[in-house]
């Protein structure tokens, strides 16, 4: 908060003294924590007890069964959110440094209204039209086929662990590319003239001298990505239900089915936890930077 | 473009022109990715039948559109549905965000970061395992499969936007107008009434627009609280899909698109960069 004029009249001076005046902020701020608080904080804390509660008493049986059941499923999670990850920040950090070192402004523009395009299109949306489109007579295999890249006769539906990553590449890939285009956009564009002047290629500056100044953005959008795509629902339901599916997946089965909330907590306290490492390796790396 | 295609005269235009090649496919490959699945859900809207090895509908038309849109098809009450939470939705939200943006921004608050990173949380984990407790406990108290119910979830979820970037419409706002206001005699609601909040109006209608959509198009949340009782476009989405007709599927699919589209480009009229900039101060 900046400095005022003196001489203006302000709420502290108005109101030196009147309670009213510090009671007035957190007044305001109330009702919309208490939904937070009643909305989020007590069912996310419901799904930690929940977890450790078999049939009235507190133990670890839920645990048991989802490792039982579920450990294809978790291993299966883990990787399939990691490689999304791993490719959505490869294609970012390739789509904001064409947007940064491109040459040719034309093609530049180009990428620049065609990226941002999946950002918007909600997940249920991004499930639906990539199953069609991945489908084995969808229109990606009949674009191959009638460009001659592939036979009619080998060509597959992609709708299994492949098809929920593309899904979420797809989806998330915008949102990544637009936070780190916009950091390299903001970097000092001298070291780049420099660089470039030097002789040194496109590709060996936005390696070495780019990216490494963009660490923090990309960790913070992936972590982000990360987080949401352990959560989404929809895609594992409609790219692929059948086992191994994702977490999300198993633990909607476990309700509608058994109204099984021991397991489901169990489940959704396993995802928090996926989470949980995700966010722990972001903070290292970004300590590590601090230092 | 016209420059860039002319017959190269030297070895630089040349070069200039070469280059094009390799940046047309990579273009264009990528034009296929992000077009392709969006085109793909068009055919299929106007599909009367179509089945594998077929790569294109064996016959057009729009029946199944008179059908989504017909009195007693349930796709009318979905949206119906669906509009009528998202604007309860972004009712309750922004009565609840608009106190609480304007004290974030301009009132003494005591632990005002724990405060901030509170709106934060329920995007810093995955939301399923809540829904599904607060499932629970609606059922329990008879809440769930009712409207209030969704809308009370989705505003839950919307109160993150909604109060990040109502905070920071309020931050933008000059102070000194508020205050040049008070000194003429304005009382501090009438200063907030008729400089501050018009000033900040087209920040709040940002986030309107934000809570709307994501109302709008939220899946999770709505599937553990509303169905089967309450049926929203994008449960609607998902039963028909699981149904394998996906004719319906798709209008509904098109039908959730054309706001979000619609959303992306006129986004930076009211997210000015000057609010923007503010957002998580």
């Amino acid at each position: 908060m900046r400095d005022r004029p003196t001489g203006a009249v302000s709420f502290t001076k108005r109101f030196p003294d009147k309670p009213m005046a510090r009671l007035l902020g957190p007044l305001l701020v109330s009702p919309a924590l208490i939904i937070i608080l009643l909305l989020f904080m007590l069912p996310l804390a419901a799904s930690v007890i929940g977890a450790f509660e078999v049939e009235g008493a507190y133990g670890l049986g839920n645990f048991t069964k989802a490792y039982e059941f579920y450990t294809q499923d978790i291993v299966f999670t883990a990787v399939i959110v990691g490689l999304s990850a791993l490719l959505t920040g490869l294609l970012a950090i390739a789509i904001g440094g064409y947007l940064t070192l491109g040459e040719n402004p034309t093609a530049v523009a180009i990428l620049r209204w065609l990226y941002r395009w999946p950002m918007f299109i909600p997940f249920i949306v991004v499930g639906q039209i990539l199953r069609t489109f991945l489908a084995k007579s969808g229109l990606f295999n009949s674009t191959l086929i009638a460009l001659g890249l592939i036979d009619p006769l080998t060509a597959t539906s992609y709708l299994d662990w492949r098809g929920i990553v593309i899904a979420f590449v797809w989806k998330q890939t915008p949102f990544v590319a637009l936070m780190v285009a916009g950091a390299m956009a903001s970097l000092d564009r001298g070291t780049i003239e420099a660089a470039r002047n030097l002789g040194a290629s496109r590709l060996r500056i936005l390696v070495e001298i780019i990216v490494p100044q963009v660490t923090t953005t990309l960790l913070v959008g992936l972590v982000l990505s990360f987080v949401t795509m352990m959560g989404v629902l929809s895609v594992p339901l409609m790219i692929n239900a059948q086992a191994p599916t994702m977490i999300t997946a198993d633990i909607a089965f476990r309700l509608n089915t058994y109204r099984d909330y021991g397991v489901a907590n169990a489940l959704g306290l396993i995802s928090l936890a996926i989470s949980g490492v995700a966010a722990w390796f972001y903070l290292r790396v970004n300590m590590r930077q601090g230092r | 473009m016209s420059a860039v295609f002319a017959a190269p005269r030297d070895f630089s235009s040349l070069r200039n022109f070469l280059w094009w090649v390799p940046r047309a496919a990579i273009l264009g490959a990528l034009a296929f990715v992000i077009f392709g699945p969006l085109l793909n859900m068009l055919v299929w809207t106007v599909a009367e039948r179509w089945y594998f090895p077929h790569t294109l509908p064996i016959d057009y038309g729009f029946s199944y559109w008179g059908r989504v849109f017909s009195p007693r098809g349930n796709a009318l009450q979905s949206l119906v549905a669906s509009i009528s939470i998202a604007l309860f939705t972004v009712a309750g939200s922004l009565a609840l965000a608009i106190p609480a943006g304007y004290a974030l921004a301009r009132l003494k608050l005591p632990l005002r970061g724990i405060v901030l990173l509170a709106f934060l949380l329920p995007q810093a984990f995955p939301n399923l395992p809540v829904y599904v407790n607060i499932a629970r406990l609606f059922y329990e108290i008879g809440l769930n499969g009712t409207v209030l119910g969704v809308v009370l979830v989705h505003v839950t979820h919307g109160l993150v936007y909604a109060v990040w970037i109502a905070s920071a419409a309020f931050s933008a706002v000059d102070r000194d107008l508020e205050l040049a206001a008070r000194n003429l005699g304005a009382s501090g609601l009438k200063a907030f009434a008729d400089v501050t909040l018009p000033l900040a109006a087209p920040g709040l209608m940002a986030s309107a627009i934000f809570v709307f959509l994501e109302s709008l198009d939220e899946f999770t949340g709505s599937y553990f609280v509303g169905a089967p009782d309450v049926t929203t476009l994008p449960l609607l989405l998902y039963s028909a899909g699981a149904g394998g007709n996906y004719q319906i599927a798709s209008i509904t699919a098109l039908l959730l698109l054309v706001p979000s589209i619609a959303f992306m480009l006129v986004v930076e009229k009211f997210l000015r960069a000057d609010v923007l900039a503010k957002v998580g101060q």
